[in-house]
């Protein structure tokens, strides 16, 4: 196989498909590079000078809106998404592995859930908070129009993750007199670990990122992408691209922090069951 | 514990308080095992009601509501749709919605099945195949503001492109089509959606039957007829839940539009956001209701070409 000359359609393939990575990280780039423009330097290359000028700038509160405050905000509410998305996912989906009446309902609900177009959520939560006479705030209104996006996410993948799963380590389980719950948190839970991490990640960023949901839906004080959002119409400096490349490199700690648990769960796993069969 | 003496001499019977203690367990966790499903999917339930029902029934509700410039009138009036399809700015507006999406589908499309194509088929180690899935998806975890204007230091009229461009000699004068026109708007649209393609069309080609293509192979077809007959058709299921999320991400859309387009282009999105910055909530409400309408429209059509549950 390894023999095999290349066909040139793998050349012209992979032409394209460099050509696609550069389109995804040029940009990106670019405003990186340029967030590090001196204070004399403007939202275009050339570079005028080096510095971090534009980084100060943007923890002055006055001058580019509430950063830290808006950070901290979209920061907590992705925790508190990634959590309760982790839970119920989880929940949800040993509940699909059973027959149980109203499955195939609530099942096309979530999928309704990611077709919905996000500012029709944002606006019948804020609707429905405004006629209630209930403020809308990011940790009640905020966090439910958040976990309509996240929840079918998460639901699918631990569609995924059933659909591959060994039932046999259930069945060893109970044969051995464990309970239903010692079955799943001694056996099942282990064993998905890994995904959960998925989930979870899956549920902070989406949490993190999410503008249209957010917009009617988590009331005066702003979170992130939607401080960003109006930064964008207020700040013509580069502190624009300083912003952009603090929460760029915000994310991508944070998906490196979840591969990384992945990684050291199935080393771990790996070391404590050398010639047992992979799960 | 102490040790069951009938369970003792009569072995292999559950006599006595051991034999009965585990038979009424049974039944209790029989009633608790068939009430379980119904506990687990509870907390789901509960947040789709609270959060996407009810408040689209509300939307439904007050989409028949009457206005004024301060308050929401509770009524049965049908103003706002009324309102919705005289205006020819409507049917233009949604017009220019469907086009995007279009568009924009049509190049993912093409973008999204290449790229899964070489993942899948030509590259040949599955730990390759996974570095550059991982390549791929990496820029998607970005906040798509940053992504949007990540375009302007390159598009822009001293952006690089240009400056390149005419360093080049090719052009003069700055391209003044590249920002805030409809064409980074659609740039936009790829840049942000595409991933949303390649990642369920990959994960078709992945339970590809190799030996399919070998038997297409050893029949004589060429590389092309491969994909075409073969590759192709059984990655169907694929395309069509990314192109549901494609259509139904566009279709919704308003920053970018906003962003992008520099004041070019609207779409129902920016539409629905305007009236809403002015509070017309009935109004806004009957748009999205609409909307709401033509994405099932769609997504009803694409779904019958793929039984999504079957595809996870």
């Amino acid at each position: 196989m390894r023999e095999e000359r290349r066909p040139a359609s793998f050349y012209a393939l992979g032409t394209f498909f460099v050509l696609f990575v550069l389109f995804l990280y040029g940009p990106l780039s670019a405003i990186v590079l340029l967030s590090f423009q001196g204070p004399d330097g403007g939202l275009t290359f050339p570079m005028i000078g080096w510095s971090t000028h534009w980084f100060q700038a943007l923890f002055e509160q006055q001058r580019v809106g509430d950063f830290k405050g808006s950070f901290l905000r979209s920061f907590k509410l992705g925790l508190i998404v990634m959590a309760l998305t982790v839970v119920i996912s989880f929940a949800a989906g040993l509940a699909f592995r059973k027959r149980f009446r109203g499955a195939s309902f609530i099942f096309y609900l979530a999928v309704a859930s990611l077709i919905v177009p996000s500012i029709l959520v944002s606006l019948g939560v804020g609707l429905l908070f405004r006629i209630l006479d209930i403020e809308t705030t990011w940790w009640s209104s905020g966090l439910g129009a958040h976990l309509t996006w996240t929840l079918p996410f998460g639901l699918l993948i631990m569609f995924a993750v059933f659909n591959r799963f060994n039932k046999s380590y259930e069945e060893a389980a109970r044969d051995l007199g464990a309970t239903p719950w010692q079955t799943i948190r001694h056996v099942v839970l282990p064993i998905v670990a890994p995904s959960l991490v998925g989930v979870g990640l899956f549920g902070f960023t989406l949490s993190y990122d999410e503008f249209a949901r957010s917009l009617l839906a988590v009331g005066t004080r702003n979170t992130l992408p939607l401080e960003i959002y109006g930064m964008t119409t207020n700040i013509t400096s580069p502190a624009l691209y300083a912003l952009g490349t603090v929460t760029t490199a915000f994310s991508f700690l944070v998906v490196g922090g979840c591969l990384a648990a992945t990684t050291i769960i199935q080393r771990r796993r790996a070391r404590r069951m050398p010639a047992g069969p992979k799960p | 514990m102490q040790p069951d003496l009938a369970a003792e001499r009569n072995p292999g019977w559950p006599h006595g308080r051991l034999g009965l203690h585990l038979l009424s367990m049974r039944v209790g966790r029989s009633r608790v095992a068939a009430a379980a499903p119904y506990l687990q999917v509870a907390p789901l339930a509960a947040v789709l009601g609270v959060f996407l029902v009810f408040p689209i029934a509300l939307i439904a509700v007050v989409s028949f509501w009457d206005y004024t410039e301060y308050a929401l009138i509770p009524d049965f009036t049908f103003r706002n749709y009324w309102e919705l399809f005289s205006s020819v700015v409507t049917y233009k507006t949604y017009l220019s919605t469907l086009r995007f999406a279009a568009i924009t589908w049509a190049v993912t499309l093409v973008v999204g099945f290449t790229v899964a194509y070489f993942l899948a088929f030509h590259v040949r180690t599955l730990k390759w195949q996974m570095t550059l899935f991982l390549v791929c998806t990496i820029p998607f975890w970005t906040s798509n503001i940053i992504r949007m204007i990540s375009w302007i230091p390159f598009l822009g009229r001293n952006g690089i492109l240009n400056s390149t461009l005419i360093a080049m000699g090719v052009i003069r004068e700055p391209l003044e089509f590249l920002l805030f026109s409809e064409f980074s708007t659609v740039l936009a649209y790829v840049h942000l959606y595409a991933l949303f393609m390649v990642v369920p069309i990959f994960n078709s080609m992945m339970r590809i039957d190799r030996s399919l293509i070998e038997a297409a192979v050893d029949c004589g077809a060429s590389g092309w007829r491969v994909v075409r007959e073969v590759v192709l058709p059984l990655s169907k299921p694929g395309i069509a839940i990314g192109s549901i999320f494609v259509v139904t991400l566009v279709m919704g859309d308003f920053v970018t539009v906003r962003l992008m387009s520099g004041g070019q282009s609207t779409s129902v999105g920016l539409m629905m956001a305007n009236q809403l910055a002015y509070l017309q909530y009935p109004a806004a409400a009957a748009n999205a209701i609409v909307l709401l309408a033509v994405v099932l429209l769609i997504v009803a059509a694409m779904m019958r070409i793929v039984d999504i549950r079957k595809e996870l």
